[in-house]
């Protein structure tokens, strides 16, 4: 269509000294890489997950049982004084919430001036305590980024060793891709003003997963 | 962008004379250095890492129009579109049409290409609203300068200056007080910028990766605003260059995990995003349009050539935070959008060596950027490389020139050398022999207005070594 | 102080003098023979050797390099090694010189041979003879300066503190940013004379933070700035070339200083 895309294309093909489109690389390339990237992880991957995303201002609460869910969350907005006005996804996980009736529970997209989100999760990563979550209409992506406090709830079977396996639960999960996969690693922050670590820059104050260890 | 390459020697100067700038390069001198080295330590597979990601994107460079028609045609079937600029006007030109004729509030998340094709500028003089996001961008934004530093653009900045700023350019906004904490600033700019997200119609972003096999694109932000940038606003726009692409999720796997720990020594930056094409039919955010402009501006006439390696830079600054003439002068006196090492190999390539003669030759050769750099890229031999350029266009200096010349006459014919040299050590070592070294010679002022100059013994030592033996 | 001639088992060494230490410091030369006499080798210093061309090289002058490096190569083609008492320069034979000729496939294969000859002293102590040294006296704190090119071209660093731990009397303390530029740099240090300024005055910082007598190091053009430096200043720390403490010569005046 575009000129330029044609002008580009050529010079790529003349500089790697071809006149046309080349065959596709070989499937084998990546063989050829051998090397395992994934590094070992040096806890077992749920005890990885929380000790990776607790070293980056992250918090975690481990619960045994989806039972408690309520009680952890209203332990952990009482300790920061957040209220009980919610913006909440509607993730499986917490679809079926039965929640108390003097909260205040929104769905759908966050607002500008939204305190506290509650959400799911696609998957945790081990390797660096990371959370995954997809866009969707359940799971508003403004919810991961406008609210001072994000509550993400996560089973612990959803947590994998490495960002690969993520991948390749969703080339298992949908053909192509979400709008949007955030890959959310500890509270917003910024070393903007003299490399000074100071947290909650645009997003995120504070980031607090509740686990179901079931 | 404007440049001013060509004048890097009177800046350098200007900047070692600044003393603001000075205490600014101290404060962050080391830090970055002490992060990165622990992270590394802390990952025994770093080096497997490092070798399989130097592969990987050599792979992808040889064959890179074939993975950025597989971007492209992912990026379509997502629903998204695509652009291609082959340089910064043709790159300003597309983002201009994909924004219209009505004057539009613009926000956007830290991109170096931006930088590099002047968008902000270009956007402004038809009548656009701007607003940058990345606090560090924000800052120098108010300030109308420029990134001093590819990750951490207001480094220069001091604390106290930013307080001035933020005093001067918020009072508008209704905020009177002056705040001087690091956490009453970054409250104070996220507030201001909170209401400029929601009121914004268009979210410009860069690219840190673009994914062949999905037709994505991936921004690595800590702040978070590259994501508000992104969801927000109707529209959303990417910029990038050719040389971003790689084949699939796992290869940006591999590059994330050498890229968060060279740049700023965490593991995993806060966000990694992942943006596939516009929101979907159900969705209930997100932007209802999804661009990409594709950059090329010089480098596919890179590939391959003696500078191809230089296509592997992931913009992680690790050169940069260990080059020791970078931490005496910082970014500005690079003169144009890339500083320190990668910036000293990028600028002359892209705005031509006779407007950035100095970068080549600013360098020691010491060689700690290129023991740093995750993707092996051999950066003090891509300097050397520029420096034959220029001395096969004569662009070096005539005094140098010619007292390189007459030394490779002398250096070339060893007796003469022998002749030449016991006279010199004989003289010098007569006078020096007082004091052991000299304050100032006329011939070395170079040399004798920064140190002393040690005198030499008396005799040179194939002198002596005839005589003895 | 001759190797024994029955003793044809001894390496016979090239020694490239290197321009510097001609020039400047003779006695760097006559230290280095004496640690490689003390470890069984012959010496010998052909006369047809100027520089090794890093002037040029780093200057973009390949055509004068490639005469000068012929020049070498011709020169000490008939030794074992060639060993010198500078990384700079022997990383310029090893690394440096098979660039110069990657067109020119004789030279080229000449220049590989003498580079897989070529040795940083220290190193060639320790990797190559593994040799301890004996009977030098030091009653000093030192610091030393780990030079680029010896560093990072070599992989010179634990080498020459190997052989200062068995100096008598000697006391190493690191100091902070060893591995930093001292901002010599050859020619960069008098093209930007400021630049240079501010980082061999970070480096006399760092030099005398660590609160040692003695600063010492592997290449004279970085000795010769250092100290220079450390004169204009004020500082009364002295600078010698780690091969004259290794060799028990650090009896005469330190860089820069006089007899008296």
């Amino acid at each position: 269509m575009s000129t330029a895309r044609e002008a580009i294309f050529r010079r790529i093909r003349q500089s790697l000294g071809r006149t046309d489109r080349g065959a596709p690389p070989p499937s084998s390339w990546r063989a050829a890489l051998e090397s395992d990237v994934r590094p070992r992880l040096d806890r077992e991957p749920v005890d990885n997950f929380v000790h990776k995303l607790e070293s980056v201002s992250g918090t975690v609460q481990r619960i045994d049982s989806s039972s408690s869910l309520i009680d952890a969350l209203a332990e952990h907005l009482d300790r920061h004084r957040l209220g009980t006005r919610l913006s909440a996804a509607e993730y499986p996980v917490l679809a079926g919430i039965e929640w108390p009736a003097e909260w205040e529970i929104h769905t759908g997209p966050a607002r500008g001036d939204d305190r506290v989100s509650v959400t799911g999760a696609f998957a945790g990563v081990a390797e660096t305590g990371t959370v995954v979550i997809l866009s969707s209409p359940e799971s508003p992506t403004t919810l991961n980024f406008l609210p001072d406090d994000h509550i993400v709830v996560l089973r612990s079977e959803q947590i994998v060793a490495h960002l690969e396996d993520v991948w390749q639960r969703l080339r298992e999960h949908t053909p192509g891709l979400p709008r949007t996969v955030n890959l959310i690693t500890g509270p917003s922050r910024t070393a903007d003003v003299e490399q000074t670590i100071q947290l909650g820059a645009h997003g995120p104050r504070r980031f607090h997963v509740i686990l179901i260890e079931a | 962008m404007q440049r001013s390459a060509s004048a890097f020697k009177q800046q350098a100067e200007l900047a070692l004379r600044d003393e603001v700038l000075q205490r600014a390069l101290a404060k962050a001198k080391g830090g970055f250095v002490d992060k990165r080295r622990l992270a590394v330590a802390n990952l025994p597979e770093f080096e497997t890492i490092r070798t399989a990601a130097k592969s990987l994107k050599e792979h992808t460079l040889a064959h890179l129009d074939f993975y950025l028609e597989q971007f492209e045609q992912r990026v379509v079937a997502s629903g998204g579109q695509v652009h291609w600029a082959g340089n910064a006007q043709e790159a300003c030109s597309a983002v201009l049409e994909i924004l219209g004729d009505q004057p539009r509030q613009v926000l956007k998340g830290k991109s170096m290409v931006s930088e590099e094709i002047s968008l902000n500028a270009a956007l402004e003089a038809v009548g656009h609203t701007i607003v940058e996001t990345d606090l560090g961008e924000y800052i120098i934004q108010l300030a109308k300068e420029r990134p001093s530093h590819i990750i951490a653009p207001a480094v220069h900045k001091t604390r106290d200056q930013i307080t001035d700023l933020f005093h001067a350019e918020h009072v508008k906004y209704g905020y009177t007080e002056r705040v001087t904490e690091v956490k009453a600033i970054v409250d104070e700019a996220r507030a201001v910028l909170r209401e400029k997200f929601l009121n914004a119609d268009v979210g410009i972003t860069g690219a840190n990766f673009l994914i062949a096999e999905t037709g994505s694109t991936v921004i690595v932000t800590n702040e978070g605003n590259g994501d508000l940038s992104q969801i927000l606003p109707r529209v959303h726009i990417v910029t990038a260059s050719i040389e971003k692409v790689v084949p699939t999720l796992d290869d940006m796997a591999t590059l994330l995990r050498l890229l968060a720990r060279s740049a700023t020594g965490q593991e995993m930056t806060s966000y990694n995003t992942i943006s596939t094409g516009p929101r979907r039919e159900s969705d209930r955010d997100g932007p209802q349009e999804f661009h990409v402009v594709i950059v090329d501006n010089g480098r596919s006439e890179m590939l391959g050539n003696e500078f191809h390696d230089m296509l592997r830079c992931i913009r992680c600054g690790a050169c940069m935070n260990h080059c020791p003439v970078y931490s005496a002068i910082g970014g500005h006196a690079y003169g144009w959008v890339y500083p320190g090492p990668m910036g000293s190999v990028l600028t002359p390539v892209m705005i031509g060596l006779e407007n950035a003669r100095d970068l080549p030759t600013a360098c020691t050769l010491n060689g700690r950027c290129a023991e740093v750099c995750p993707m092996s890229i051999p950066l003090p031999d891509m300097l050397r490389e520029l420096r034959v350029k220029e001395h096969e266009r004569k662009l070096t200096g005539a005094r140098t020139r010619i007292a390189l010349q007459a030394w490779a006459f002398a250096a070339r014919r060893p007796m003469l050398y022998q002749t030449i040299t016991r006279w010199f050590t004989a003289v010098l070592g007569r006078f020096g022999a007082r004091n052991g070294r000299f304050r100032s010679l006329p011939f070395a002022s170079g040399w004798t207005q920064a140190r002393d100059l040690p005198a030499p013994q008396g005799a040179t030592f194939q002198q002596q070594w005839r005589r003895h033996r | 102080m001759t190797p024994d001639p029955a003793n044809h088992a001894s390496p016979r060494i090239g020694l490239f003098v290197t321009c510097l230490i001609d020039l400047f410091r003779p006695s760097v030369g006559f230290a280095a023979v004496k640690l490689l006499e003390q470890a069984g080798c012959s010496v010998s210093v052909p006369r047809a050797q100027t520089c090794c061309g890093q002037p040029a090289y780093n200057n973009g002058d390949n055509q004068t390099t490639a005469d000068i490096a012929k020049q070498i190569i011709t020169a000490f083609e008939s030794f074992d090694y060639v060993v010198a008492a500078s990384g700079s320069c022997i990383g310029m034979l090893k690394k440096h010189y098979p660039v110069v000729f990657k067109d020119d496939p004789a030279w080229f294969d000449r220049a590989n041979a003498l580079a897989a000859r070529s040795h940083e002293l220290t190193g060639f102590l320790v990797d190559v003879l593994d040799r301890s040294i004996a009977g030098a006296e030091f009653a000093d704190t030192v610091t030393y300066h780990d030079s680029c090119s010896g560093l990072r071209e070599l992989g010179v660093k634990s080498q020459p503190r190997q052989l200062l731990a068995q100096v008598d009397g000697l006391a190493l303390t690191e100091m902070e940013d060893s591995e930093v530029c001292c901002g010599f740099g050859g020619t960069f240090c008098v093209k930007y004379p400021k630049i240079s300024e501010r980082m061999v005055s970070d480096k006399s910082a760092n030099i005398c933070a660590a609160q040692a007598g003695c600063v010492l190091g592997g290449d004279l053009g970085c000795l010769l700035n250092i100290a220079g430096r450390l004169k204009r200043e004020g500082h009364r720390v002295k600078v010698y070339h780690v091969a004259e403490v290794l060799a028990g010569m650090a009896d005469r005046p330190a860089i820069g200083e006089s007899e008296s």
